[in-house]
């Protein structure tokens, strides 16, 4: 068996899982935040209409929450929500909710992994659909509705298609101007966003080993980009020391069996990299920088889950030390944890000096829902996820998806840069 | 089941334009329904009736896990989606909170079906019929899981154990 399929028999209580069957899986860690979460409240209150029981949940110390999408509050409704979302946790006794204005808090899946809250080999459910970033940890970590997570919450499982596995494989070590955002593009035009479709997709091999696991958050997170169940990575000793600086020990390593079957294998080398783009209107419309349309730029954004990890503003900040932004640029650490290490490291400097705005961690704009949204018209370069029409604001802004780099690169000049013209 | 077809001949309808993010954050049922298509069709509320059926290409509902994308097309009075392939999370969330029924139908019915034709889908026999243009097409049968889902009328009704 794979990875994969190691972890869902174990989490099914079966010796052995093929793609294709369908197993009712234990969880082991559930997430819901500032969206998902009065989603399940609002499904609750229909159980509870239906006769259902709601009083307890399974096992509230397996649950967290994260408040990520609308904070800080946007509006009186988004004020509502994270009350709401406090009530619930408290009735329920879930002690671990991440809290604006508290401490540590930040985007829910950088969360999972700053906080160590999801282990290797867990089955870990979320409702929000970039749940599959935590793969990267060795988990199986896939993205669920309202109503499943509600039913995670009252049974403690979910039933799951065993998903068939594409394996890429990356062969060598990425070269400095390269991200794992440009591979993970590359991924993206190639197989087509539905080329993931329902599957795992695991990715390994030399430049895999090579690769921080931060790096390797960012290829899991954008797997939901191509319609995947779920990313994974096997994890190795940068697992291990990533979690055990984060206070995390106890854990299992579950890697796949020596004939593990992969339905398809794809192979990349790494020194054929080059830094890429998505265009508009999707993020399978990708081409490399170097042919990228001659577009005036009106903003860049740093930022979300993909992209504002603490390695994302540190090849950010390479760019802009010493430079000026020429456009409108944003930088919005993905947590509090990280926006705290580039205050101590010097990054937040860089980024004020050069014009730049710093902003709290949200979701904010990535998902077009405040705190800097797109006009009619108006043309972003980001380190975000997704450019559907309308992403990050007006239904005719766009966006192009680009790598921390190539972000920073194109805030200097306002046009989209190679990062290598500038390093 | 009978209804009126809306058409959208294209792929990759996403929960972006299906509801876009700035209505995250409401969670009335009534309210969302009014927002729904916003970011693809402007005209979406001035045709679609109570029952009527959404025809679509590939990967549709591709994008985020919000549940908001399916309950606002069904309470738009929307009972099922007709198309080439579904996205994930859009399908599981139709099926699990019994919004609508997600049917994956071939290349015949997606050409041959039209705006505004008359179609009686019959998940039993799993057969589409054009009442338009009298036509008949196969729809793809539901796995196992999912047809004893829809049957159970939604994830929370369903019993694993009776198997």
């Amino acid at each position: 068996m794979n990875i994969v399929e190691k972890i869902l028999a174990r989490g099914s209580g079966k010796s052995s899982v093929a793609p294709d069957d369908v197993v009712f899986a234990d969880v082991d860690k559930v997430m819901m935040h500032d969206v998902s979460g009065p989603g399940v409240i609002k499904v609750f209150d229909k159980l509870k209409k239906q006769g259902i029981a709601v009083d307890k949940l399974w096992d509230p110390t397996k649950v967290w929450v994260a408040e990520d999408h609308f904070v800080p509050s946007a509006d009186k409704l988004s004020a509502e929500n994270i009350v709401k979302l406090s009530n619930f946790t408290k009735q329920y006794g879930i002690e671990k909710h991440f809290k604006y204005g508290m401490g540590q808090y930040g985007i829910c899946h950088t969360i999972s992994h700053e906080e160590a809250m999801v282990m290797p080999g867990d089955v870990y459910v979320g409702g929000d659909s970039h749940t599959n970033t935590t793969g990267a940890l060795g988990a199986f970590a896939c993205g669920l509705g309202h109503t499943d997570i509600a039913y995670v919450l009252l049974h403690g499982n979910i039933w799951f298609k065993v998903p068939e596995t594409y394996y890429f494989k990356l062969n060598g070590k990425l070269p400095d101007h390269v991200m794992a955002k440009d591979v993970i593009l590359k991924i993206i035009g190639d197989i087509g966003n539905d080329g993931g479709a329902y599957r795992t997709m695991q990715f390994g091999g030399s430049g895999i080993d090579e690769m921080s696991v931060e790096s390797r958050l960012t290829l899991c997170n954008m797997t939901t980009e191509a319609g995947a169940k779920n990313g994974i990575v096997e994890p190795d000793q940068k697992v291990v020391d990533y979690l055990s600086q984060r206070g995390a020990t106890n854990f299992n390593l579950v890697t796949g069996d020596s004939d593990a079957e992969y339905s398809k294998i794809f192979e990349y080398e790494s020194s054929e990299m080059e830094p890429m783009i998505a265009k508009p209107f999707s993020p399978d419309n990708t081409c490399v920088v170097r042919e990228a349309p001659s577009v005036e730029l009106d903003k860049s954004y740093i930022g979300s889950c993909t992209g504002a990890k603490y390695e994302d503003l540190e090849a950010a900040a390479k760019i802009l030390k010493g430079r000026k932004v020429k456009i409108r640029t944003e930088v919005l650490p993905a947590a509090i944890s990280i926006y705290q290490r580039a205050m101590e490291n010097g990054l937040l400097k860089i980024f004020l000096d050069a014009g730049v705005t710093v902003g709290p961690p949200t979701c904010g704009a990535c998902c077009g829902a405040h705190m800097g949204v797109l006009a009619k018209d108006e043309i972003c370069i980001s380190t975000t996820n997704r450019n559907f029409p309308g992403r990050m604001g007006h239904i005719e802004s766009q966006t192009y998806l680009a790598s921390p780099m190539v972000a920073a690169a194109s805030a200097v000049t306002g046009k989209i840069t190679d990062p290598r013209d500038l390093l | 089941m009978r209804g009126n077809i809306i058409k959208y001949p294209r792929d990759n309808i996403d929960t972006d334009v299906i509801i876009p993010g700035q209505y995250l954050k409401v969670h009335d049922y009534a309210e969302l329904a009014t927002h729904a298509m916003e970011g693809l069709d402007p005209d979406f509320h001035s045709k679609v009736k109570e029952g009527d059926f959404i025809l679509s290409g590939k990967n549709f509902g591709c994008g985020s896990s919000r549940e908001h994308a399916p309950i606002a097309l069904s309470h738009c009075g929307i009972k099922a989606i007709l198309a080439l392939s579904f996205a994930r999370i859009f399908y599981r969330n139709s099926v699990d909170g019994a919004f609508l029924l997600p049917i994956e139908i071939d290349q015949d019915a997606y050409d041959g079906i039209s705006e505004g034709d008359e179609i009686d889908i019959d998940i039993s026999t799993n057969e589409i019929k054009n009442i338009t243009k009298n036509q008949t097409y196969k729809m793809k049968p539901f796995s196992d899981i999912i047809g004893k889902i829809i049957a159970s009328g939604g994830l929370f009704k369903y019993k694993p154990d009776q198997d």
